[in-house]
């Protein structure tokens, strides 16, 4: 028999094949790859002189196609991306208890705390590959549509298109983290129902109040603790030099949103009477 | 009835090749009960004990508590008050040591949707840490050729039907060489054919040297392959232990077929034979009596010499179903 470790990595690797073998799963991320072929569409079709008044990176995506990335980032990160890591974090735990497994897993057995981890893992995965799935597909819409070569970055420095390309991975990256603490919100709020889609409403609603929040200003003081306030703080890697405070800010109030969500999640979870 | 009962003659106590606690029971609970949110006490206070290598039938109306002392067995709900020992060891601390050791068919089966059979008990295989994944392969296929779920193949299991899915929930229960099997209504939802499929496939398993534990509503089921039973009623266990030993202990009845009934039931009265019942038939009535250890040599000549008319006087010791029903109360009636 194998060690240990990678007998526990079978069942992370038949969760992962579950979350994206499913076909609402995989619809979710064919959707979000629509959003940069739309924008970049859009752009092209439009005259240039409308998209001169367009916000930070629209205005760029004529010059350079690897804009679409980071506009298609900027448009699908508060609202689209959450929605789809909503959906599969909404169905971790409250889909298992829906449907009865979660008792057949729990007298295999799986320890309820091994189920959490691998549960968390399977959203915070699918959350990584949705953004890479947009950053990919704005990446090559903007091959198809815009011009590409050396990149002038936000700071005004121009940078060779590869170092540019890298940057659009970073960002995806850091997309992928940002969804980390929604995820971890999402798997505490799976464990207190036995209905999916009211977890998942109510996980979609999270990142929405907090965007709400986030935009009154008399609310500026908590403005830095809530988990979106630096969702878009990507555009920071795309300065020469990278401005690494307001990433490593985002990075570190995730940090402690997975930390509350999942001690929640996994006090609710070890101490719950499996009874579906 | 009476007389086509079929009790299994050798009860063994205990496997010989029993590796660890071989002379401690299967399954035993102590003062084990469940109070719900809402203050209902679907369990209260059991005490069970479920012998190695038994065939222990857990008999009960629906709503008696069965499937919530099964789910506390298996460490799904924690009990209010009380102790739950497998195979052993303490629950819950021992679930991820014993639990491996125990095949579990709990409140009907359950899998993802979208999968079909066989990748449903792969998943299964793939969750449990402790087996071997180089052979999930082929047990995965011996566990579903056992269960006679082979043609199968590869449709979805949301398009399994209800025996079909019975049938995949025991594929998983057999997944790997289990010590004993909880089983929660195992024959629900299956056809004649179905049911006798499975009752002999746990009287194989039970030859085996396997603890089964079978909960169900069905006394058949109890009779046919049970050596051990207890009886659930509104959250108490009211009677356990070996089935030939419960039913020989039950009080035996005299039955007789009579066109002259009161003076029948006068006669038995007057010889000391508690509450005599009469049943109105086509012709003759049929009265019957608990014997309260009058012999039976002695009643053909008292009704002889009453003047009854006898058609028919037998003595019958009361099946399982009577003693079920003497346990639980007649019928359908619902006490919660
Ligand atoms: N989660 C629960 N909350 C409250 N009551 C419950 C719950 N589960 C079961 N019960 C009640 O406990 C009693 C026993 O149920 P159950 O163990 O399912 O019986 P059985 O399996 O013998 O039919 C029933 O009255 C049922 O309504
Ligand atoms: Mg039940």
């Amino acid at each position: 028999m194998s060690s240990g470790r990678s007998v526990g990595a079978r069942f992370l690797r038949s969760e992962l094949r579950l979350v994206f073998g499913r076909r609402r799963n995989q619809m979710l991320l064919v959707a979000l790859a629509a959003a940069p072929v739309l924008i970049g569409v859009a752009v092209r079709l439009s005259s240039p002189t409308s998209a001169q008044g367009a916000p930070g990176f629209v205005a760029r995506i004529s010059q350079n196609g690897l804009f679409l990335v980071f506009t298609a980032m900027a448009v699908t990160l508060p609202v689209l991306m959450p929605l789809a890591v909503a959906v599969v974090a909404g169905d971790s735990i409250a889909g298992e208890a829906h449907s009865g497994t979660l008792r057949y897993l729990l007298v295999v057995p799986v320890e309820r705390t091994r189920l959490l981890v691998v549960k968390y893992v399977g959203i915070v995965t699918y959350g990584l590959v949705a953004a890479f799935v947009v950053a990919a597909a704005g990446w090559l819409t903007g091959l198809v549509l815009f011009p590409s070569g050396p990149v002038t970055l936000l700071s005004g420095d121009t940078v060779p298109y590869l170092d540019a390309l890298g940057r659009a991975g970073l960002v995806a990256l850091y997309a992928g983290a940002m969804l980390a603490g929604l995820a971890a919100i999402g798997l505490f709020l799976s464990t207190l129902t036995e209905v999916p889609i009211a977890a998942m409403a109510s996980i979609a609603g999270v990142p929405v109040v907090s965007e709400i929040l986030d935009a009154v200003p008399a609310l500026s003081a908590i403005h830095p603790y809530l988990f979106t306030h630096w969702w878009l703080a990507f555009g920071d890697l795309l300065r020469e030099p990278i401005a690494t405070a307001g990433i490593r800010h985002g990075l570190g109030v995730q940090a402690v949103y997975i930390a509350i969500f999942g001690a929640l999640a996994w006090a609710r979870l070890t101490t719950k009477d499996v009874t579906s | 009835m009476a007389g086509g009962l079929v009790v299994p003659g050798e009860v063994v106590d205990g496997r010989q090749d029993a590796p660890v606690g071989q002379f401690s029971a299967a399954i035993r609970t102590r003062g084990l009960t469940k109070r719900f949110r809402g203050g209902q006490v679907a369990v209260d206070r059991v005490d069970l004990e479920v012998p190695r290598g038994s065939v222990f039938g857990f008999l009960g109306p629906n709503g008696s508590g069965k499937t919530t002392t099964i789910r506390m067995l298996l460490g799904l709900v924690t009990p209010t008050v009380g102790e739950v020992e497998i195979l052993g060891g303490l629950i819950p601390g021992a679930l991820g040591a014993v639990l491996p050791q125990v095949g579990a068919l709990v409140e009907g089966p359950a899998f993802q949707n979208y999968l079909s059979g066989p990748a449903n008990l792969a998943r299964m295989d793939a969750a449990d840490r402790t087996s071997d994944p180089s052979t999930a392969r082929r047990r995965i296929a011996d566990a579903l050729d056992r269960v006679s779920l082979t043609s199968a193949g590869s449709k979805r299991y949301r398009a399994y039907s209800l025996g079909m899915r019975q049938r995949l929930g025991l594929a998983a229960a057999l997944l790997r060489p289990r010590e004993l099997l909880v089983l929660d209504e195992p024959t629900n939802g299956l056809d004649p054919q179905g049911t006798r499929e499975v009752r002999a496939l746990v009287r194989a398993l039970a030859a085996d040297g396997l603890t089964v534990f079978l909960s169900t509503h069905l006394l058949a089921e109890v009779e046919q392959v049970c050596t051990h039973v207890g009886v659930m009623r509104t959250g108490r266990l009211v009677t356990a232990g070996r089935l030939d030993v419960l039913l020989a202990a039950t009080a035996p009845r005299v039955e007789l077929d009579t066109t002259d009934p009161e003076a029948a039931v006068r006669v038995l009265d007057g010889l000391g034979l508690s509450s005599p019942r009469v049943r109105a038939g086509a012709g003759a009535a049929t009265v019957s009596a608990a014997l309260d250890g009058i012999a039976v040599a002695e009643l053909a000549p008292a009704l002889v010499a009453a003047g009854v008319g006898i058609h028919r006087l037998v003595v019958v010791r009361p099946d399982l179903e009577e003693l079920y029903v003497s346990l639980t109360g007649e019928g359908f009636d619902v006490e919660r």
